[in-house]
């Protein structure tokens, strides 16, 4: 039987979103639709709305109006199972400043998954922001770019469907942002997506971008 | 409830590293206890009649005093989104930040009254009676401190704010804490007492946390 | 959704309190004239109380609608969180202040009829204890609706404590109850009928329609108030 070439389903549909703040529009009508091993790039001016729009598809915001379906399915109806695909950046690290850069990671997987990080997985995620010597040290001794690295074997760690980034590559140097690239790719070609507000390029083949407007 | 252990575990391990935040609150309860008799005066009678009223006040104060940063760190540092975008109930992560608050606040300032109530002149049975009282009690101070903490969250003058939220409606607890000492020293009921102060307790247990996690999703709007 | 609830959008909450406020604030004076004459010339003094009984005309309705005010509180705030109708936030914004200030007419007065009556301006009375917990619980609402700088934040924080307050008022009424036994019976609620005389009963009841009707008359013009407020601060952020 010969099957018909489609277009590959999306996975994550967002339609009509629209978020208010202080009783103002921040955005309106947005619709967009990632299949498995697409990334998309938000980008637009600060105050568009970037932000409130990645806190809005991990529900920390409430919309005005609009739809997030996953599969089909609204993910509002099942919050707990929707926040279990997600593996979230924000422009904080979420990262313990006491404890040290091994036990920020066991626990946030930990909270995230309610299972322990195996040391392999644990290990895999620290040497691909090259973070194994400083496992051991507490965040709070770390600079702002080791940080960020620490925050990102986070999210690599979660095997978390769908990526959420707020301005991934802040305060990386030329090595961690190649690192970077390397472990999305690698979350992308096993079909994982991901959804990054970035005012920097991101340089990805096959990546899409959705400019949001720029109001005063 | 891994997730719950793994909140505690975390916050318990936190405040092994900085152990000073939690002496300091010790340290106030104790400052503020001795400054009663200094300023009432050392008469020995009166000071036996206040003790439990004084210890009372003073370990809610230090338990408020310790409250507002319960939830502020988790907000400045990014971990409170963590925990909102946890694939189990938030009002699980809010009993389990409680939980930690009245591990390392309540069961000490239960342990330490008795001590102090030494320097009050009480009896050995007085001074078990208290530390039970405030064994039952502390954990509605630390719920209904924990609500005022997560709606004070990100307010101008959190601090004062916090206290005034959360006093009035510690206000019944203070009343059965302190009043069940009284009651033993005048022969009321003090089982009657004990019994309505954990009533008070799974009252704040059945509806703070709901309240708690509706007010950290607020902040994280 | 929220425009099928009655008087959900501002806007047309706005053109139905223009329509009414001006006779409500009418009758409201001209309740307020005759309940004064009843209170103050046309009922007798009390045999034991003398004239002292006719601060009993404000201070029970005030304490009446003090903790009304507070249910009110709880369910704007009920209607905030649940429903996100727009108009509960400023109508608690608007209610909370008005409450307070009937629970402190309430204190002021009982704190002026218990100078003759006790021999002491303030006493730990049961019932004077809890409406001054009341008068907390209103100030703890209007310092953390206000405590924000997005006012949204601040109504929907002060909503979740209005719920909290509102399920730990009879605990709190109950364990002052429990603390202080000095306090005289109440006598209107009584069951097996009121023990009062009717003398006494009709200006009291009369005061206490007349309040009711300064407080929902206050409650509106604040909200007319709050609308504006709000309306002006939204077009000052985009302009």
């Amino acid at each position: 039987m010969l099957r018909r070439r489609h277009m590959v389903p999306f996975l994550l549909e967002v339609a009509d979103l629209a978020c208010r703040r202080g009783g103002r529009p921040v955005f309106e009508r947005l619709s967009f639709g990632l299949a498995a091993g697409e990334l998309l790039a938000l980008t637009g001016r600060n105050g568009s709305g970037k932000t409130t729009l990645l806190r809005a598809l991990a529900l920390l915001v409430r919309p005005a109006a609009g739809t997030i379906r996953w599969q089909g399915k609204d993910v509002g109806a099942e919050p707990e199972t929707w926040r279990g695909r997600l593996a979230w950046l924000g422009h904080l690290e979420g990262l313990k400043g006491d404890l040290t850069v091994a036990e920020n990671l066991d626990v946030a997987e930990r909270l995230r998954s309610a299972t322990r990080p195996d040391a392999e997985r644990l290990s895999a995620a620290l040497a691909a922001f090259d973070l194994a010597a400083l496992a051991d040290r507490p965040i709070r001794t770390l600079s702002a770019g080791q940080r960020r690295r620490a925050a990102l074997a986070r999210v690599v760690l979660s095997g978390a469907s769908l990526w959420l980034l707020d301005e991934p590559l802040n305060a990386l140097d030329t090595a961690a942002q190649a690192g970077f690239r390397a472990a999305l790719e690698r979350h992308l070609a096993a079909g994982g997506l991901a959804i990054a507000a970035t005012h920097t390029e991101l340089g990805f083949a096959g990546m899409r971008t959705l400019e949001l407007g720029s109001p005063a | 409830m891994n997730g719950f252990a793994a909140l505690v575990a975390r916050d318990l391990r936190l405040v092994w590293r900085r152990p000073g935040d939690v002496a300091v609150v010790l340290a106030f309860f104790v400052v503020a206890t001795t400054l009663f008799p200094l300023g009432i005066g050392p008469e020995a009678n009166v000071l036996v009649r206040i003790a439990a009223g004084v210890l009372w006040c003073a370990a809610l104060f230090a338990a408020l005093l310790s409250l507002d940063r319960l939830f502020a760190s988790d907000h400045e540092d990014g971990t409170l989104d963590l925990l909102l975008l946890a694939p189990w109930p938030l009002e699980l992560a809010a009993l389990a930040k409680c939980c930690a608050h009245w591990i390392v606040t309540g069961l000490p300032l239960a342990a330490l009254a008795p001590v102090l109530g030494v320097a009050f002149g009480l009896e050995p049975e007085v001074l078990l009676a208290l530390a039970a009282t405030l064994l039952i009690g502390t954990p509605t101070l630390s719920l209904i401190g924990g609500l005022a903490a997560a709606l004070t969250l990100g307010a101008r003058k959190s601090g004062a704010l916090l206290a005034l939220l959360a006093l009035p409606l510690c206000v019944p607890t203070l009343i059965f804490g302190a009043g069940a000492i009284e009651a033993l020293a005048t022969g009321g009921d003090f089982g009657a007492h004990i019994a309505i102060l954990a009533a008070l307790a799974l009252v704040a247990l059945a509806t703070t946390p709901w309240a708690i996690a509706a007010a950290l999703r607020q902040a994280g709007e | 959704m929220a425009d099928l609830h009655f008087l959900a959008s501002p806007a047309r909450f706005r053109r139905l309190s223009q329509r009414v406020l001006p006779s409500l604030a009418f009758a409201t004076v001209l309740m307020l004239a005759f309940g004064l004459y009843l209170a103050l010339i046309q009922s007798p003094p009390d045999y034991q109380q003398g004239d002292t009984v006719r601060i009993m005309f404000v201070h029970v309705p005030s304490a009446w609608l003090a903790m009304a005010g507070y249910g009110l509180l709880a369910a704007l705030g009920a209607s905030l969180l649940i429903w996100r109708h727009p108009l509960a936030a400023l109508m608690a914004r608007a209610a909370a202040p008005v409450g307070a200030g009937f629970c402190a007419v309430c204190l002021l007065t009982g704190a002026l009829w218990g100078r003759p009556m006790w021999g002491a301006y303030w006493v730990w009375d049961a019932r004077l204890t809890s409406m001054l917990l009341l008068f907390f619980l209103y100030l703890g609402h209007i310092a953390l609706s206000r405590a924000y700088d997005e006012p949204e934040r601040g109504d929907r924080a002060a909503a979740i404590l209005a719920l909290i307050g509102v399920i730990n008022l009879p605990i709190i009424k109950f364990s002052v109850d429990w603390w202080n036994t000095l306090h005289q019976p109440a006598s209107v609620a009584r069951l097996g009928g009121p023990s009062i005389h009717p003398s006494i009963l009709v200006p009291l009841l009369w005061m206490a329609a007349t309040l009711f009707l300064l407080f929902v008359l206050l409650v509106l013009l604040r909200t007319d108030t709050e609308i504006d407020r709000r309306r002006l601060e939204n077009a000052e952020v985009q302009s």
